[in-house]
């Protein structure tokens, strides 16, 4: 097995016709073998990114795209040697299962028996051998996305660059790929790119997190730092929810003032209200099951969300007191 | 009796007047091609002599309106295939503008393309007498039938995200055209195909100015059936012609019909769960 490249953007921006900045000018290194996910919400610029890696978006004059020692920059995507899943798949409906993952090396004119072989292999790493004769319009959603990355992975790529492999599923089947494709991808040990919009998605498929808003990189990390240090309010806003308010710490305990703080739902700590802090109210809650919600009032109007355990009984209408824990 | 089947039979009644109306001249014409002598009517008795006549004196005009039909479909495979895959590629204002241009000669009679064909090319030694002074004109013709089918499918079927991801596993241009672009587009190019097929065979405005008296086709010597022959032999020619045609257009319905069951699905089309 080769050794994994490195990715290494620098200055890729990005800008239509019409002059509308799609990426800001940006930097971007992931190591070889690494999982990077691209995180960020629709029309953030992530696909864009994505599209110029493999070639088939040319970016502003002054970018330059490395893999490992060499400039591609310049390189059409059929030369670059990226696997690519579309968020589409885009399997070619006229072939099998079989020749669409073979497709790659049948243009790479590699003899009709070796590429079967290596097909059937790759089929085999998807666990769909027993699919490779059927049709496109045979297979299921989860089925077609499997496909779509054993073609990718089929021609040995250098990089893997994957387009929201997991958003044209439905939720259930999401969520059950989401691990398994994680785990396959950890034992590839191919430098990958993964767009998402899901950060559930993103935090369990990235070694590391690229958050993006607006053709801006805001912050890059390991989903735990990201959450934990998140250097922006739409970082932590996107990972998990982030409660804001202008308030003040007396000990643990919130009380009136104009500090802005910000915490975790799941940091706040309800009790009956004592003599000292903010008097607060349960505007609503709701029973999760593994969890119950709360929405709090202020008496200044403010409002937030509180995470409490299952067994709290706080009801409608009750006066409480807010304390953050790990604050 | 209630509403409704009133209604029906005033349907149905219109449908069969309609198609009366419209089948009834092709089957007294059919029938006019088969009796002795048209004027005494049927009960001079049926003959096949008009068809021998029309097949002594015009048999070569039938093979030549083939010959013209079938180059004219080659040469706008060949050329509107890849116009019509450029087209899809390329959104731009400059690609609506040759679609438009391209559309020009459906739009300008018949006559006065000729004319224009005459005047330009006319002159060049050899083409004015051969039959691909015709084809040039069915060509000018049929073309953007050729393009508007074809670049309708690529569309369908979003041959441009195909056409990427065959990039991105290695494909050059030619391969990617020719394994992934005309086989997903093979439903718009056949009934593309069909299309210039019929109007080429039936094609009588241009030809009628573009032929000499040693390049006639199907349809010009129908029309000189009619103004020199007997009725009964005019009529035999429309019968020969159906002969000739029904069963390519029944062929190549078939062909479309079978096309369409293995239409490629839409690429966005939600896959089963």
């Amino acid at each position: 097995m080769t050794e994994p490249v490195a990715i290494k953007l620098t200055q890729c921006g990005k800008t239509w016709p019409d002059g509308t900045r799609a990426l800001h000018p940006l930097d971007l290194e992931v190591s070889g073998g690494e999982i990077l996910a691209l995180l960020g919400p629709s029309g953030c610029g992530k696909t864009t990114l994505l599209r110029i890696i493999c070639g088939l978006e040319q970016a502003d004059a002054g970018a330059r795209v490395c893999f490992g020692h060499e400039d591609v920059t310049a390189q059409t995507p059929e030369a670059r040697g990226v696997g690519v899943v579309f968020q589409s798949y885009a399997l070619f409906p006229n072939m099998t299962a079989l020749q669409n993952v073979a497709y790659g090396l049948r243009v790479r004119k590699i003899p009709a028996a070796q590429r079967e072989q290596r097909a059937r292999d790759m089929l085999r790493l998807v666990r769909l051998e027993e699919f490779a004769e059927r049709r496109i319009d045979q297979l299921s959603g989860g089925q077609r996305q499997r496909v779509a990355l054993a073609r990718a992975l089929a021609i040995e790529p250098r990089v893997l660059l994957l387009d929201e492999p997991l958003t044209a599923l439905d939720a259930k089947l999401r969520e059950h790929l989401r691990v398994e494709l994680a785990q396959m991808l950890r034992g590839l040990h191919i430098t990958t790119i993964i767009v998402t919009h899901d950060q559930d998605e993103a935090m369990i498929l990235g070694d590391r997190i690229a958050v993006m808003s607006e053709g801006n990189l805001e912050q890059i990390g390991t989903a735990e730092s990201l959450y934990r240090a998140p250097a922006t309010d739409f970082v932590g806003d996107f990972l998990g929810t982030l409660c804001r308010v202008r308030a003040r710490l007396s000990g643990s305990v919130l009380a009136p003032g104009s500090e802005s703080i910000t915490f975790r739902p799941h940091e706040c700590v309800l009790s009956q209200p004592g003599s000292q802090g903010h008097t607060a109210t349960i505007l609503a809650r709701f029973f999760l099951g593994s969890s119950v919600r709360y929405e709090i009032g202020l008496e200044d109007g403010q409002r937030f969300s509180a995470l409490a355990p299952p067994d709290s009984r706080y009801t409608t209408g009750d006066l409480v007191s807010i304390s953050l824990a790990h604050h | 009796m209630n509403h409704s089947r009133i209604d029906t039979r005033i349907g149905t009644a219109i449908t069969l007047a309609v198609a009366a109306f419209l089948i009834g001249p092709v089957i007294l014409s059919v029938l006019a091609g088969l009796t002795k002598n048209y004027f005494v009517g049927l009960s001079s008795g049926l003959t096949l002599r008009w068809i021998g006549e029309v097949w002594a004196l015009y048999a070569e005009t039938i093979w030549r309106s083939f010959a013209v039909a079938l180059a004219t479909l080659a040469i706008c495979v060949v050329t509107g295939v890849p116009m019509a895959w450029v087209l899809t590629l390329h959104r731009g204002r400059l690609a609506r503008a040759m679609e438009e241009l391209l559309t020009l000669p459906v739009a300008v009679p018949g006559l006065a393309s000729a004319l224009a064909l005459i005047v330009s090319w006319g002159t060049v030694s050899g083409l004015r007498g051969s039959i691909w002074f015709i084809v040039i004109g069915h060509v000018l013709f049929t073309l953007p039938f050729m393009v508007r089918a074809a670049g309708a499918s690529m569309t369908h079927a979003d041959l441009t995200t195909l056409n990427e991801a065959a990039a991105t596993l290695g494909a050059g241009r030619i391969a990617r055209f020719l394994h992934i672009v005309v086989p997903n587009a093979m439903p718009g190019i056949v009934t593309g195909a069909l299309t210039v097929l019929t109007l080429s065979i039936g094609e009588f405005n241009l030809t009628w100015l573009l032929h000499t008296p040693l390049t006639k086709t199907l349809p010009v010597g129908l029309a000189d059936a009619y103004a020199s022959a007997r009725l009964e032999i005019a009529s035999a020619y429309t019968l020969v012609f159906l002969l000739m045609l029904i069963p390519l257009l029944v062929g190549l319905q078939w062909l479309a019909a079978r096309g369409d069951r293995r239409a490629p699905l839409p690429v966005n089309q939600k896959p089963r769960p």
